[in-house]
């Protein structure tokens, strides 16, 4: 496949001084070999850090939590939902820990879960009651596979129905 | 403004009081949005598969729409330019960028560095609100956002902000030569995509594997591919050597990702219990299914953790595995091209189209395969085209 990278075929002699002490460096390099072209045209850039001309750096007025495995802040960055409550205690905690690591992902797994609950709570203090029906968009259910619903529906009053009579049924077992 | 909130696993809803965005960095814009696509990959967010995706979050990264504002060094789009919006946040100078990579820009995520920022894709994607709303904050408007040419119809630009890129890349980075054979797995939108975009790679056959007849249908058609069920399989890497000669396809195509059924064990594992980063059937099958030195490519989403694959097999096989999220900005040109010609019609995936305001019926249709739905688009009420 042509190659457009615009690059030598063998490397620069810039690039190869720095490694004349290793005998053979470079005699096999075929930078026309580029397997990743042309998802990366490559530039190698990236070697040399942070030598790009940054764009302006967006002002931080909420808090942000950022991976430790970056040594700054993006120049741009989402705003939405800083961390609050206990999901943001957990999101906190999690962020101490590298992307390479179970203890960041599975705790902000658990935050996801607490921030349902958090969202719940804050609904109902606002005065808003959940409409589970639409938000789970059941009317297309009805429309589309009423069939599956009615099922559904018969299922979880069956289950429903069951434990209610099981809790009665114990209690009037203490009571006897 | 009207936005589309998550608030849980298989729930969101629409609030009317959501506020307008602002500008916050010089370089962002205000788009009003014209139509929002809702994606497979927004399921893996509404299943609450996706690491710190936070309750009040509106999704949509596949969004079209109208400049309102722009900030102070935007120079390129001026207010009332009509934009398709790459789904890649990206600022054009990082290393990465400049090798193309708009996918993997090193300046719009604060809170992961394997991916570049997404708009409305949970706070492992930076934590930006998505395109499912009335209103929505652009970053780095200059670089990404494409002004829409006057002869391309709305449907088919939305689709081309991630969909019909995310499809192409999958066939280009399987390093079709002319002649091969290709599998996609998955006959979604992206997998339909795929499919297509083979043959503008000279494949010399294409199949497509899914479970659904009705998508199954669909992709025989709009990509003039063989399409098989696997539901009627014993073993679909069997089925597959079998129909390649005992030695399998060129390249196999991964357009699933982390929620694919096929194997219990595997399901049950990565999509309810999250042992591992998703559930990797598809993966599994791409890489037993593939030649000996052939290249499986993989555009499905899969989460963060470590997850199963049959890495040996990779290894004893001489695969070579290329995978990205889709360089939106770097494939447009081309993209426009093929659509101008007629090449591609990405509109004809289009199935349903949803007023912004019943996004929770449009997710439940979508994430159930309901009314054989194919791909979704909201409208919001003040879209005027």
């Amino acid at each position: 496949m042509e190659n457009n990278n615009n690059l030598p075929a063998v490397p620069s002699n810039a690039l190869s001084e720095g490694y004349s002490h290793i005998k053979g460096w470079g005699i096999d390099a075929d930078l026309k070999n580029d397997p990743t072209y042309p998802i990366k045209r490559r530039t190698d850039e990236e070697r040399f850090g942070y030598t790009w001309e940054r764009p302006a750096q967006q002002a931080r007025d909420v808090e942000i939590l950022t991976s430790t495995e970056r040594n700054n802040l993006p120049a741009v960055f989402g705003t939405t939902l800083p961390p609050s409550g206990l999901s943001g205690a957990i999101r906190r905690f999690a962020f101490k820990y590298s992307e390479s690591d179970y203890a960041h992902w599975l705790p902000l797994m658990l935050a996801d879960r607490v921030g349902v609950a958090e969202g719940i709570i804050s609904d109902l203090s606002r005065g808003h009651i959940p409409d589970y029906f639409n938000e789970r968009g059941w009317g297309a259910e009805m429309e589309y596979n009423r069939k599956n619903f009615l099922l559904k529906v018969a299922a979880g009053a069956a289950v429903a129905t069951a434990i209610t009579a099981l809790l009665i049924y114990r209690k009037r077992q203490k009571n006897q | 403004m009207l936005a589309m909130n998550y608030r849980g696993p298989y729930r969101v809803r629409v609030d009317r009081d959501a506020p307008i965005p602002e500008i916050e960095h010089p370089e962002d814009a205000i788009v009003r949005v014209l139509r929002s696509c809702i994606c497979g990959s927004d399921l893996h967010l509404y299943h609450g598969l996706v690491p710190d995706t936070r309750v009040g979050s509106t999704f949509g990264h596949e969004f079209i729409g109208e400049v309102v504002e722009t900030g102070s060094s935007v120079h390129k789009l001026k207010v009332g330019d009509r934009v398709m919006v790459p789904f890649n946040i990206a600022c054009g100078k990082c290393a990465f960028c400049r090798q193309e990579l708009y996918g993997n820009c090193h300046e719009s995520n604060a809170q992961a560095t394997a991916v570049g920022g997404i708009f409305g894709y949970s706070h492992t994607a930076g934590g930006y609100n998505g395109g499912q709303a009335e209103f929505v904050r652009v970053p780095y408007a200059d670089v990404g956002p494409t002004v829409i040419p006057e002869w391309m119809d709305p449907d088919d630009a939305v689709l081309l902000t991630d969909v019909v890129p995310t499809g192409y890349q999958a066939a280009e980075m399987g390093g079709i030569l002319p002649g091969d054979t290709v599998v996609v797995f998955g006959a979604g939108p992206i997998g339909i995509m795929a499919a297509k975009s083979a043959w503008l790679f000279g494949a010399g056959r294409v199949i497509v594997i899914d479970n659904l007849d009705y998508r199954l249908e669909f992709v025989q058609k709009f990509a003039q591919c063989e399409a098989y069920n696997f539901s009627f399989m014993e073993d679909p890497v069997e089925f597959l050597k079998k129909a390649t000669d005992s030695l399998g396809a060129d390249v196999c195509i991964d357009a699933v990702g982390c929620e694919a059924t096929g194997n219990t064990l595997n399901y049950i594992m990565g999509t309810k219990l999250m042992l591992q980063g998703g559930s990797t059937t598809a993966l599994h099958w791409a890489i037993n299914s593939v030649k000996k030195g052939g290249i499986v490519s993989i555009v499905g989403v899969y989460g963060p953790i470590d997850a199963l694959v049959p890495i040996g097999n990779v290894v004893n096989k001489g695969i070579t595995i290329r995978a990205n999220q889709a360089s939106v900005k770097r494939l447009l040109p081309r993209l426009i091209e093929h659509v101008k010609n007629g090449v591609i019609n990405p509109k004809e995936i289009i199935t349903h189209r949803i007023p912004l305001e019943e996004a929770a019926e449009g997710y439940h249709i979508f994430s159930s395969k309901l009314d054989s739905c194919i791909k979704t688009v909201l409208i919001p009420p003040s879209a005027t085209i």
